[in-house]
């Protein structure tokens, strides 16, 4: 009991920190961006292709564009635009990590090259991005894709073995205690404490929590029974902001059980639970798996866009196929992009959908978009205009 | 005088025009901008009703539940569905805990201040209250995080055990966290303190010396003098300042949001996990809402707004029912 009171003061730090700078880069952001788009017209729009570049997947553009959006993808894109600019002389390359909400809402109101979103554009989000592309809508190019990793705390247990129903029946606290005979069915081998189940879920509305609440839906229907949502709707559990002070909780709260991107998870060392889908061997979440489980997806966009159908990944009984993942898109015009924006955008769209900007994903915890899916995403963007 | 006098020429018109207050420039510019501060509250008020009202509509209109009732807060859904319920029920909770705890408090710090600590105890005092104040509330927030919330644990226990037969003192699961609404309640109870401490105590210092004196003469003891002269005479003042205060409990945001964990259950059991504010809700879900998404949560922004001004309006009228204690009856 002491030792969890300890580290349940440590891991709020880690979620108080976090609130407070979400809040903190959330507020600084807004005012950059309309600064910069008023100037950025007036950078030129030179598209000198070919400078001096040591990698040979980029041919380099100039100027500047402003992005914005999920936090998801925030290292992705990171590393991605360092890679970029070391490349490329002349190219400034601004994606403010916000959230994919209010990078859908700077896309549309024109502000954005391009945004980063954790889920495709609505029906009415489309509607109003055809006021910004002049000719053209916004489209959802896949470009990040990524395991969410269900991380626990149980000393004495490794290689925990769960299936779908159970982690539902967990997350919905309808499994309360570690030696639930569901739970000891998939783990013969195990020996499970009677503990609580102590569950951590995000308090602030995350794409995170959809993807999960997808998977959940889509693999165990009759154990989950709200709709999919960046609002958590289970019953029990404690809830914390970001997924950075879930998993601190987690790593520090003994019994407890939770989810987040992986890159969480091998940075604090949490054990991540293998996944029983049906498949001959229980599955680990690697981003390797995740690719295989992005590959079952389907692409349901219609016309030049690419937005996937994850649900055929949920339930896949493939070998080494994960099942609980997320894909995170870039959107953009497929026509009408603005002159002066277009060449370094579609330069850089370019260089992250190649194969060594899928390839540099893997170091950064994400898992690089299939091939079957990225070729696509390749012949759309240089279609874009 | 005399020096006026020549100029008698016009002595029927001139002395009516001399009677009336002579304007200068300085005059006309400081009424000019005193009357503009005046409007422009008004005109921000407005303007922040109006805002809200307009955001608030389009997004209630598109509600699948009822705005007043729902537990859930799920804009984002088609259809959306969301409701101010919980999030009512826990920033009044949450604020009469915080009021039920400060307002004795701060009256006997203000009181110590005025009649029972020396001078210079009370200047101290009354400085730390000061700095108290000046604490910004997200430092609050990580105290209550890192400190408040693991050394509570104890006091749930030992309110669960001896007043569980209260039902609000119940906790469901004894070893949860307490990340509860009475955590809130607590640090927002620190949170207003300050405020007020700092205004009881120049309302107290206000009640004439000659009552004081008067009640003392007569016998009084110093509790009989406070009870008698001094509490009657600034109790109209004491209920502004908890007003003040209870105005911050209410729109309080980082504290809330960083102690609580928050869910959409409205429960009468104040040491569960669980429970959820106005602002706490609005931080949590603004950065990843649509337009939609923040028109609804500008909305429940509106049901605060409203709820404040019935707070105020509500120690309008405690405050006019006991006029007669008021200072400009002194």
């Amino acid at each position: 009991m002491k030792l969890q009171r300890k580290s349940g003061l440590r891991a709020l730090t880690v979620g108080a920190v976090a609130v407070t700078g979400a809040l903190v880069l959330t507020a600084c952001g807004s005012d950059n961006n309309s600064d910069n788009s008023s100037s950025s017209s007036s950078s030129p729009s030179s598209s000198s292709s070919g400078s001096s570049s040591n990698a040979s997947s980029i041919s380099c553009a100039k100027g500047q564009i402003l992005s914005s959006g999920s936090t998801a993808q925030q290292n992705a894109i990171e590393a991605w635009v360092k890679n970029y600019q070391q490349a490329c002389q002349g190219a400034t390359i601004n994606y403010k990590p916000s959230s994919s909400g209010q990078g859908v809402i700077d896309f549309n109101q024109g502000t954005d090259a391009f945004a980063g979103s954790d889920s495709p554009l609505a029906a009415d989000e489309i509607t109003s991005s055809k006021k910004v592309c002049s000719g053209g809508e916004g489209i959802d190019l896949p470009m990040v894709g990524g395991p969410i990793a269900i991380g626990y705390n149980l000393p004495g247990v490794s290689n925990l073995v769960l299936d779908a129903p159970t982690l539902a029946k967990i997350f919905n606290s309808k499994i309360t205690t570690w030696n639930d005979p569901a739970i000891k069915k998939l783990n013969p081998g195990a020996s499970l404490p009677s503990t609580k189940i102590q569950t951590v879920h995000r308090q602030d509305d995350s794409g995170t929590t959809d993807n999960l609440t997808k998977y959940l839906g889509g693999a165990a229907k009759a154990d989950w029974p709200y709709p999919h949502a960046k609002a958590w709707a289970g019953k029990g559990g404690q809830a914390v902001a970001q997924s950075s002070g879930v998993a601190s909780l987690v790593k520090q709260t003994e019994g407890s059980i939770g989810y987040f991107e992986l890159s969480y998870a091998t940075a604090d060392s949490i054990p991540t639970v293998k996944i029983a889908t049906g498949a001959p061997q229980p599955v680990e979440a690697t981003t390797a798996n995740a690719s295989n489980g992005i590959a079952q997806a389907k692409v349901v966009g219609t016309g030049s866009d690419l937005a996937l159908d994850l649900s055929a990944a949920y339930t896949t009984k493939a070998p080494n196929a994960y099942p609980i993942v997320l894909t995170t898109y870039e959107i953009v015009c497929d026509k009408g992009n603005k002159a002066d924006t277009l060449p370094l955008t579609k330069s850089f769209l370019n260089y992250i959908a190649s194969a060594d900007g899928q390839s540099a994903l893997t170091s950064a915890g994400y898992a690089p978009i299939p091939d079957a899916i990225i070729s696509k995403v390749r012949s759309t963007i240089s279609a874009l205009s | 005088m005399t020096s006026t006098a020549p100029s008698t020429a016009p002595p029927p018109t001139a002395p009516p025009r001399k009677a009336r207050t002579v304007t200068r420039p300085g005059d006309r510019i400081f009424a000019g901008m005193s009357t503009g501060s005046g409007v422009l509250l008004l005109v921000v008020m407005a303007a922040i009703a109006v805002f809200l009202t307009v955001r608030a509509v389009h997004a209630i209109a598109k509600d699948h539940g009822n705005f007043l009732t729902t537990f859930e807060w799920n804009a984002a859904l088609t259809p959306p569905k969301f409701g101010v319920a919980v999030l009512a029920y826990g920033t009044a909770v949450s604020s009469i805990i915080a009021m039920v705890i400060a307002v004795p408090i701060a009256v006997g710090i203000a009181l110590f201040i005025t009649h029972y600590a020396p001078r210079k105890v009370g200047g101290a005092i009354a400085f730390v209250v000061d700095l108290l104040a000046a604490v910004p509330s997200i430092i609050y927030g990580l105290w209550g995080a890192l400190f408040l919330v693991p050394h509570l644990s104890g006091l749930n226990l030992w309110l669960d055990k001896y007043f569980g037969w209260t039902v609000i003192f119940d906790k469901s699961d004894p070893n949860s966290s307490p990340r509860s609404l009475f955590t809130v309640g607590i640090l927002l109870a620190i949170m207003i303190l300050p405020i007020i401490t700092n205004v009881s105590r120049e309302v107290i210092r206000q009640v004439p010396r000659m009552h004081q004196e008067a009640a003392l003469a007569l016998g009084a003891t110093r509790w009989e003098v406070i009870r008698m002269s001094v509490l009657p005479f600034a109790r109209s003042g004491i209920i502004s300042a908890s007003m003040l205060g209870l105005g911050r409990a209410l729109g309080e945001t980082m504290a809330v949001a960083t102690v609580l964990s928050a869910n959409s259950e409205l429960s009468a059991h104040l040491l569960d996990i669980g429970g959820g504010t106005f602002s706490q809700n609005i931080v949590a879900k603004f950065g990843e809402a649509t337009d939609f998404g923040r028109d609804a949560l500008i909305a429940s922004g509106l049901v605060l707004f409203v709820i404040t001004l019935v707070v105020n309006g509500a120690a309008r009228v405690i405050i006019a029912r006991r006029k007669e204690y008021s200072g400009a009856n002194a």
